[in-house]
């Protein structure tokens, strides 16, 4: 005889606002095999929780369920209290009537029946309950971080520094990301590749940490804390481990192409490194432009090395590591403002990005740190910072702000007067947002003591008049129309996701965000886990942020890998697919039906009127198995099934709406 | 701006935005999505000219100040150019709010903000009732009544006859009564619905 | 779709019959040469142009759509020449899609009933049709070489694009295109898409003489020699109001304002007697001879 404790609860005014608890109440009293019903405010509180657990001892319960909110968010709640109760935990059932009733209904007379439905859907299900036991698998003690810009950095040292092996994987020759690219990050002015730098060295020199560079992710398969990743090391034309980095090789190629790491404002080499500090400091040999693969001849970077480490005939290869977890910390790409026509990008020479005027300011740039018009190389006498190229723009780019172009136009502008005392520095604007530490000090120093000038009202067209660059506007502060001439523009562009964001997420099996961003788990209380276990976010990837939130999100990433990867087991919900092996026909359709390759052949002997026979059946491993059910519906025997979602449970929350009744068998 | 003695007072429930929802409905837009940022106003060809720069109308329609809004020169100088539409960043139809509250001006009695462009449409309205077809000659000469400026640009328009690039006489079309029909239906909507379409 | 529509309906509204005279001959003087037929839309009316769509929304779309009515009887794509009965007869087709209840008016004023809309073309979009294209493509009798020609869109060949679909709004080429491939160097300048006042021709002479003097003013500095149009009222405001312009800037202009009909048709070997040259209110002519053109 089984007995049913139904506990409902009004979620303060959440459900019962909508649902008239009482009446479900009274109704569930009388549904078969319900024994105790109880009503509660906040079930999820302790006192809640204890009410169950006083009501499974005295009532003795051997099935509970509670009619609340969705399992997402408290199914693993109440599991552990029907558990501490001394209750296998699988006896719970949860019906949600909240998300998918009270929340999504006005009317209390239609709301408080379907309610009840719900709820007596969920107690026919739990009279068909069975007890299951968890599983358990080893954890891989490696990480991946993908990505190895300051969020991947910090994330592999603070994995690395708590004794775990990381392998840090980046595509392009070198790490460091964008903070390499920078000259002075705000509200500091802190030179951004001292800081960065020693961070890059203790990355490379990590006894913990692997590093592959000039490597891309090829694929992803396992989950949580047993994934199989493929790394493509491209061929670098250079044998590492003989280069010195002696750099000759570079200086003697005659090939000159537009600098991707100079954002455009200078020239590299085909053999080249990006910029002086690489990590590792070993060229790598862009095979598109190099004048041997082009034509079959050169070769002048192989007769000069004296180290003889110059390898026309490298081929990619491909490695394959198995990694517990994996932080992803992808980094981004910058809107194109030559979408926006009317401000003259890509016609006008003088009218730049964001990161391109940084690369004219750093010292180590192309312009050794002169700010020089790309059109005559001279100092421009006047510059104006336009904010919001591409953002906070509904009709031709993305609606949201991108959160740090204020303070590094800022930043820019108090640069330039500084580099140029008797220029004029302007910046456009709607809002100025400082929201972080001495922000708001660094905009008010920026109009005081470095005289910028600032002016709110997003200008409407760029255009040469004269030989100037006029930005026509309104200062909407004054209500009069403006026209600035200038110099040179500096456009802020809107922080993407990088191009390849879908590709890379998919890949993976996580999700995106209509622009390419990555989902976090939960917006508020989950900033660096995804909805796929195992897998982790840090940095702009997930979203437009600063340096210093970006390095916060890293450690935390690196917290919650350092967390999984302290246990030695983790468990596993017992909710996989099993096979009836008496009713299975050995068809196998459902072997290539599984995603996660689960389903093996097996062979069996059976006494068959008195012969022994063997006979193949589908077999799951239970380690790979994930419980998508993909194979329930593809068996024609109906042998398989998941445990704690069989066909007959299903089936019988489904009589139970239309009204059939089915006696409760026993589990198969 | 106007030179206010006292500050705007605002206050009093919902029945105080009614003009953004009617100005939101006739030009099938979403004004109070407007964040001033004066994207609209930068880029107007004409907006030296105007009392309001656009934005500030746009302003003036989300506060519920439809008097100065519709008593503005700025809904008569606009010329319909599409700049502002096409850059708005909310994406709003700014050019069909002045063509929205131009409209209402009229219907509410209000005097055009400019006396010569309000002349110069009805003349032509004028003109495309009686013969079905605009007929310059004659539109120059209403317009030139209407605001008794009888000599101003004489002298494009002596130019324009001298190399016959003005027809003399109008040209009517045969469905006089069916343009009749709609211009009558124009005057049925306003007497019934107010500012309804 | 090549070698299909040899026969367009063709809108031309007020100004093509009045103060734009040889913008009609022109268009159809290069419709005769890429063996075009041009059918007149029977007893159209005026479009409303600006003034009912600014002051009167019944009739802003209830005109157009009476246009549309007329030329539905012939079944064949509509080509509107001007700038400003495209953008009335686009705007009118879209209203017609969204606005059931306005149509339902319009039927019932009317006494007859709006059927679904051809493709509007305007005049760009006509020089790029397959047999205007091919014409011009299989030789030109009279290439306009060393012609430095500034096209000037205006506003309403590709403003709104979400109802006109046509081209860039910002930068757009389509224009360039058709100059370059009549052998002329097209000039681009900043004012392409600037209003040079429009409707405001008439009412606030001052405005437009700023507006237009601007954009002139701006193709002269950048090396034009001349500026392309394709909308009457852009022509008639470019090029009557230029004089005035140019002393109220201090400087000289004498840039013609050719329709960029007229310079296809000059292209296509028509000769410039036939073209109505000579009504523009700024020398047309002297140039050409100038170029050996004319």
């Amino acid at each position: 005889m089984k007995r049913v404790g139904v506990f409902l609860c009004w979620c303060g005014s959440n459900i019962a606002g909508t649902v008239d608890v009482g009446k479900v109440a009274e109704q569930a009293r009388r549904l078969p095999g319900v024994v105790h019903v109880e009503e509660n405010k906040y079930t999820c509180s302790e006192p809640g929780q204890a009410a169950i657990v006083k009501a499974i001892k005295d009532q003795r319960l051997d099935r509970v369920v509670v009619a609340s909110c969705s399992p997402r968010l408290h199914e693993a709640t109440f599991r552990r209290t029907v558990e501490s109760a001394g209750l296998n935990p699988y006896f719970f059932e949860m019906a949600n009537v909240r998300e998918h009733c009270s929340w999504i209904h006005t009317d209390k007379e239609t709301a408080t029946p379907k309610a009840f439905d719900l709820v007596r859907m969920a107690v026919a299900k739990a009279l068909r309950n069975e007890a299951l036991t968890r599983g358990s698998i080893t954890i891989e003690k490696r990480a991946l971080v993908i990505g190895a810009g300051i969020a991947g950095i910090q994330a592999a040292l603070d994995i690395a520094d708590a004794g775990h092996e990381v392998i840090l994987l980046e595509r392009e020759p070198t790490i460091g990301g964008r903070m390499a690219q920078l000259d002075k990050t705000f509200p500091t002015l802190d030179c951004s590749q001292c800081i960065l730098t020693p961070k890059m060295v203790d990355a490379a020199k990590h006894p913990n940490i692997t590093l592959y560079t000039w490597s891309e992710l090829e694929k992803v398969a396992g989950y949580i804390g047993n994934f199989t990743v493929t790394i493509r090391r491209k061929a670098r034309g250079v044998d590492e481990t003989l280069c010195t980095g002696c750099g000759v090789c570079q200086s003697k190629c005659p090939v000159k192409v537009p600098s991707e790491f100079d954002e455009g404002m200078g020239m590299r080499k085909a053999i080249y490194s990006p910029f002086p500090q690489a990590v590792p400091n070993r060229p790598v040999m862009d095979r598109a432009n190099c004048t041997f693969f082009k034509t079959g001849k050169c070769k002048i970077c192989e007769r000069f090395c004296e180290a003889k480490a110059i390898r026309f005939d490298q081929e990619d290869s491909l490695i394959e590591v198995k990694v517990g977890a994996i932080v992803t910390a992808t980094g981004f790409d910058l809107f194109k403002v030559e979408k926006y026509g009317e401000y003259g990008y890509g016609l006008y020479p003088d009218v730049i990005n964001s990161l391109q005027f940084e690369r004219l300011v750093n010292a180590s740039g192309p312009t050794d740190g002169k700010i020089k018009k790309p059109s005559d190389h001279e100092i421009p006498k006047s510059v104006a910072f336009v904010l919001c190229v591409g953002s906070r723009d509904e009709q031709k780019g993305t609606t949201y702000c991108s959160r740090a172009c204020c303070m590094y136009s800022i930043k820019h502008a108090i640069q330039f007067r500084d580099k140029v005392k008797d220029g004029r520095a302007y910046v456009f604007y709607m809002d100025i947002r400082t929201p972080g530490k001495s922000y708001e000090e660094f905009y008010k120093r920026a109009a005081v003591d470095y005289g910028v000038e600032f002016i709110r009202g997003r200008p409407s067209k760029i255009f040469s008049r004269n030989g100037k660059m006029v930005l026509k506007a309104e200062d909407t502060l004054l209500g009069r129309p403006i026209e600035v001439e200038v110099e040179m523009v500096v456009l802020a562009p809107a922080m993407l996701a990088r191009n390849d964001a879908a590709k890379i997420a998919q890949t993976m099996s996580i999700s995106y965000d209509g622009y390419g961003f990555l989902n976090e788990a939960h917006p508020k209380l989950r900033p660096v886990e995804t909805n796929t276990a195992g897998i982790f976010l840090a940095g702009v990837c997930q979203g437009p942020k600063d340096i210093p939130d970006t390095v916060a999100q890293a450690s935390a990433a690196a917290s919650k890998v350092i967390g999984l990867l302290s246990h030695e087991q983790m468990a596993t919900e017992p909710m996989i697919a099993r096979v009836s092996e008496a009713l299975c026909s050995g068809c196998l359709w459902c072997k290539p039906i599984c995603p996660y390759q689960a389903i093996e052949a097996k062979t069996i002997t059976e006494k068959v009127q008195g012969k022994i026979v063997s006979r193949e059946v589908a077999a799951v491993n239970s380690g790979l198995c994930q419980g998508c059910g993909a194979c329930t519906v593809a068996c024609r025997d109906g042998a398989m099934n998941i445990s704690g979602f069989t066909n007959d449970q299903l089936l019988a929350e489904v009589d139970e709406l239309l009204g059939a009744s089915r006696p409760a068998c026993a589990a198969e | 701006m106007p030179n206010l003695k006292s500050p705007l007072l605002v206050s009093g429930g919902p029945e105080k935005r009614v003009f953004l929802g009617e100005v939101d409905a006739m030009a099938a837009t979403h004004v109070a999505a407007c964040y001033q940022c004066g994207k609209c106003s930068g880029g107007c060809p004409l907006s030296f000219a105007m009392d309001y720069q656009p934005r500030q109308i746009m302003r003036l329609v989300q506060m519920g100040l439809a008097d100065e809004a519709l008593a503005s020169n700025t809904i008569w100088v606009c010329a319909t150019c599409y700049t502002c539409t096409s850059r708005c960043p909310r994406d709003i139809d700014i050019a069909g709010v002045m063509d929205a509250l131009r409209f209402m001006a009229r219907r509410r009695g209000f005097r055009p903000g400019d006396r010569n462009v309000g002349v110069f449409h009805r003349s032509f309205l004028n003109g495309v009732k009686r013969f079905g077809r605009s007929h310059e000659l004659m539109l120059f000469v209403e317009y030139k009544l209407g605001t008794m400026r009888l000599t101003e640009d004489l002298p494009l328009g002596a130019k324009m006859l001298a190399k016959n690039k003005m027809a003399i006489l109008p040209e009517i079309t045969k469905g006089r009564a069916e343009i009749a029909a709609l211009f009558r239906e124009s005057a049925r909507g306003a007497e019934k619905g107010g500012d309804k379409l | 779709m090549s070698g299909q529509s040899a026969r367009y309906a063709y809108y031309p509204g007020c100004s093509l019959h009045s103060t734009a005279r040889e913008y009609n001959v022109s268009v159809r003087a290069v419709a005769q040469a890429a063996g075009v037929e041009l059918v007149e839309v029977p007893d159209w009316n005026c479009c409303g142009a600006t003034s009912a769509h600014a002051t009167d929304p019944f009739l802003a779309f209830a005109l157009p759509a009476r246009v549309l009515l007329q030329a539905e009887e012939s079944g064949l794509d509509i080509l509107a020449p001007c700038a400003a009965c495209y953008g009335r007869l686009m705007t009118a087709k879209e209203e017609a899609h969204r606005r059931p209840d306005l149509v339902a008016r319009f039927e019932k004023a009317i006494g007859r009933k709006l059927g679904p809309a051809p493709r509007i073309l305007n005049v760009l979009e006509f020089l790029a049709e397959p047999k205007v294209a091919e014409t011009i493509a299989a030789g030109l009798k009279r290439p306009l070489t060393d012609l430095k020609v500034a096209p000037y869109y205006g506003c309403l060949l590709v403003r709104p694009s979400k109802v006109t679909r046509f081209d860039d709004a910002e930068r757009p080429t389509s224009m360039d295109k058709i100059l370059a491939s009549v052998g002329a160097t097209p000039v681009d300048f900043p004012g392409k898409t600037e209003c040079c006042g429009a409707s405001l021709g008439i009412s606030r002479v001052d405005l437009v003489v700023e507006l237009s003097g601007r954009i002139v003013q701006q193709a002269k500095h950048a090396g034009a020699e001349a500026i392309a149009v394709a909308c009457p009222l852009c022509q008639t405001n470019l090029d009557g109001r230029q004089g005035t312009a140019a002393a109220k800037l201090g400087e000289a202009f004498g840039l013609p304002i050719y329709y960029i009909t007229e310079l296809v048709a000059l292209a296509l070997g028509v000769a410039p007697g036939r073209l109505g040259l000579g009504k523009h209110l700024t020398n047309s002519l002297a140039l050409l001879r100038q170029k050996k053109l004319a």
